[in-house]
């Protein structure tokens, strides 16, 4: 049992220990990325500023701090398959003695980490772009209200992960199209009865729409008690109704996106798609 | 009782293509069509043909990395596709591409590989400096990226992948293709030391002739999926009337080891 314990920990680490080394020896990419998203999420935030209203500025800020999160890591996840496809390890990480189970828990956690270190650096990045105060926000609210919509997000992220393995160049082409849909329905800088009313039902599906309202009222935006100085933040029973949400929607992903990639890793065997150039 | 190392019994394989103007003409191609042998423990058993023959094919069914479309396949003991976990633990693959992270060093490719199968890192990294040793390859070369290696010493490290988690069961699919005498020359000797010393089983798939004379006890002739001849390469010679293997294979299966033919899973879809 403790070796088991022991066996299934190395091979979850084994996703953090590749993801730490790709961010090494990529290291000059990855300052593009964060310098490119710290500019595009700086730009929007300083919206706010030009408006002078501290309310539409935080709106802005968090919006940006959370898709940048939400984004990388779906991204990370649906795009972890492409990633071997591409450097043709594919055929040996799927024949070593790992359950997918562990396999896509390790993708997971590597690319919870590198999503949390990435929207870190925004957020600093940020602060010196604007003059922003905390005080008074339910932070700890909003770690809790990450942490459960990253479930969402990794059931999401190991659906479409299917998609690179069953054709390599669209594939990858449909997991952007996908994310851009999630920005564009989930009320990621502006409310979601701003959208065409024929697109607003799309926004009760997506896990990011429920992950924003609860942050916004954890940090006390739309509150009128807040003040510039001192946000009233609400407590986390105020958000109960989104975390039930996210909860559901964990349970429900999670495993549709388990079972999705197994019928289609059964049926790339069956094809040869999971050789590189097929 | 000791079941032998590989059972394939009538293995068959088709891959479906679309083809046509429209793409509304389906093709079926047999990639493998009533392929039967067996490999006992121990043994080094060699496969030889031309591309698109079937090896590849037949080695990622064996690598649990396709499904076979009927017939039996057993890998010590255990069937496939239903027992692939068991298997899995059981065979190291090394392919003609020495499939890599390219920008990640030697070092973090293998130490990926042994937390991959859930091993302690240090006697992993020990296990692989013994093999890359024996295989002529200095220490400092671990830290170098692979994309900075020549082709043969990629190969090596393939190699040392594939025998860092000492599988029983070793599938070679042309680890030799391209690799330079020298080179060519270490990977041959390391393999006959590892049968004799570890009694490994080794299924080697191969273009060259020598090689597959040198290294195994049996030889199986392959074109157009169905396995045409197999025994020692003394019997196939003498059953072709042939003076050497070329001839004999020549004579066997009416045609030469060209490398002319697409390889056999490329771009075929399922319809």
């Amino acid at each position: 049992m403790e070796q088991t314990v022991e066996r299934t920990m190395r091979q979850t680490w084994a996703f953090v220990f590749r993801g730490f080394h790709f961010f090494r020896r990529y290291l000059s990419w990855e300052i593009v990325f964060s310098f490119y998203a710290l500019t595009t999420s700086a730009t929007v935030a300083l919206i706010g500023v030009a408006a002078a209203d501290y309310q539409l500025t935080l709106t802005l800020v968090v919006g940006a701090l959370l898709w940048n999160f939400l984004s990388k890591l779906y991204q990370e996840i649906a795009l972890s398959i492409a990633l071997e496809r591409w450097e043709g390890t594919l055929e040996y990480t799927f024949m070593a003695p790992i359950s997918r189970l562990v396999h896509l828990c390790g993708v997971s956690l590597a690319a919870m980490i590198y999503s949390l270190m990435h929207t870190i650096i925004v957020l600093v990045g940020l602060l010196l772009f604007t003059r922003l105060t905390l005080n008074g926000a339910n932070l700890k609210g909003v770690v809790v209200v990450l942490m459960v919509s990253t479930l969402a997000f990794v059931g999401l992220g190991l659906m479409a992960a299917v998609l690179p393995l069953m054709s390599p160049e669209r594939g990858a082409e449909a997991t952007n199209i996908f994310q851009g849909l999630l920005l564009l329905v989930s009320g990621v800088y502006y409310p979601v009865d701003v959208l065409p009313r024929w697109l607003q039902p799309l926004s009760y599906l997506s896990p990011a729409t429920y992950t924003l309202s609860a942050c916004r009222k954890l940090v006390g935006i739309g509150n009128a008690a807040s003040t510039e100085q001192l946000l009233a933040g609400a407590s986390l029973s105020a958000v109960v109704p989104e975390l039930s949400v996210l909860v559901l929607m964990g349970v429900v992903m999670i495993p549709t996106g388990l079972w999705v990639f197994g019928r289609v890793e059964t049926w790339a065997k069956h094809t040869g798609k999971l050789k590189r150039t097929g | 009782m000791s079941h032998p190392a590989i059972e394939v019994r009538h293995l068959r394989k088709v891959f479906s293509k679309r083809a046509g103007l429209f793409k509304s003409r389906v093709a079926r191609e047999w990639a493998l069509d009533d392929v039967s042998f067996e490999v006992a423990r121990g043994e080094t058993y060699g496969l030889l043909g031309p591309n698109g023959s079937g090896k590849s094919t037949l080695i990622r069914i064996l690598s649990t990395l396709l499904i076979a479309d009927g017939g039996e396949v057993r890998l010590m003991g255990h069937a496939l596709p239903e027992e692939h976990a068991e298997v899995r633990s059981k065979i190291g693959r090394v392919s003609v591409d020495a499939a890599f992270f390219k920008r990640l060093s030697a070092r973090e490719n293998l130490l990926y590989t042994a937390l991959l199968y859930g091993l302690a890192t240090r006697p992993a990294e020990l296990r692989v400096m013994a093999i890359l040793e024996q295989l002529g390859m200095e220490e400092r070369k671990l830290s170098v990226p692979l994309e900075e290696m020549s082709r043969g010493m990629q190969q090596k490290i393939a190699i040392a992948r594939a025998l860092m988690v000492n599988p029983p069961l070793l599938l070679l699919d042309e680890p030799t293709t391209g690799l330079d005498p020298k080179s060519r020359r270490d990977v041959q000797t390391f393999l006959e030391q590892l049968r004799r010393d570890e009694g490994t089983t080794i299924l080697l798939t191969t273009h060259d002739m020598a090689e597959a004379e040198r290294l195994c006890a049996r030889i199986g002739f392959l074109a157009h999926g169905r396995l045409v001849a197999e025994g020692t390469a003394t019997a196939l010679k003498r059953r072709a009337g042939a003076d050497n293997l070329d001839d004999a294979f020549i004579k066997l299966t009416g045609e030469e080891l060209l490398d002319e033919e697409v390889e056999e899973t490329e771009a075929m879809e399922e319809v």
